[in-house]
């Protein structure tokens, strides 16, 4: 087969992605998470009053919960694959990413495959946010003086 | 209005962060990263905290949230206890996600068996 026949039929078999429907999707489902969010805070701040801050952990932990959960019983994966960055951006991808590892690595056992690989994924965005908080918050700290 | 500008704000950080995907080399791993780093840097000068003043809860479901509330606990420990506190408050306010990110997992993992 010629070389140029062959890149022609890769070509067709391509998966065709726009990068303008990738853009709108993820910012449709990006701003679909920021309403979930709201919703969630008010509904715990109103059923166990007590104010926004708190009702904001709460809201956290859940959506969490339900990623989490969603990755263990095996569609999230499908949806972070068609909302990509709207489903990864958010505290979602963060859970995603912890979960999947840990369910990739799972047949190697529970401390050297889970243990250790949990946080494959998710441990650059922990080493490098612990990073550049330690030396960002060290700058305000010294030189704007805290607050 | 909560509603609204929560989804203009954590739409518009996710759009950012797929047209980065879209046109450059990099990979979701590398654009969580660099977002946590930037909300970091945007608590440096009190930004992020306008934001979330004025965007409400929805400020803190982006991973640049994460940023901010590492270096947000760790300057409030530090305010009480000089500069060690910035090591020993670091956690104070992430610690709710992470922990239950791992408990969640863990548990989960427990439970349930990787599909195909």
């Amino acid at each position: 087969m010629e070389k140029k026949d062959y890149k022609e039929i890769v070509n067709r078999h391509k998966p065709t992605e726009s990068r303008v429907a990738n853009a709108i999707t993820s910012f449709l489902v990006g701003g679909l998470m920021g309403v979930i969010s709201v919703f969630l805070t008010e509904l715990y701040s109103y059923l166990f009053e007590i104010p926004t801050k708190d009702a904001t952990t709460f809201m956290i932990v859940t959506l969490i919960f339900v990623a989490c959960l969603f990755t263990a019983l095996g569609f999230f994966d499908k949806w972070v694959n068609f909302a990509k960055c709207g489903l990864i951006i958010p505290i979602t991808g963060f859970a995603h990413s912890i979960m999947s590892a840990g369910l990739e690595f799972k047949k190697e056992g529970l401390i050297y495959g889970v243990g250790s690989n949990m946080f494959k994924l998710a441990g650059s965005v922990i080493v490098l946010g612990i990073a550049s908080a330690a030396f960002f918050g060290a700058i305000r700290f010294l030189i704007f003086g805290g607050v | 209005m909560t509603y609204l500008n929560s989804f203009l704000f954590v739409g518009l950080i996710c759009l950012i962060g797929q047209i980065i995907l879209d046109n450059t080399k990099l990979t979701a791993g590398h654009i969580t990263s660099i977002f946590v780093v930037i909300g970091a840097l945007l608590d440096t000068f009190n930004i992020y905290d306008m934001i979330i003043n004025f965007v409400g809860p929805g400020a803190m479901v982006p991973i640049t949230s994460f940023g901010h509330s590492l270096i947000h606990g760790a300057i409030a420990k530090a305010n009480e206890m000089g500069v060690i506190g910035i090591l020993m408050g670091m956690f104070d306010l992430t610690a709710a996600g992470i922990v239950s990110a791992v408990f969640f997992s863990f548990i989960l993992l427990l439970i349930f068996n990787p599909k195909d």
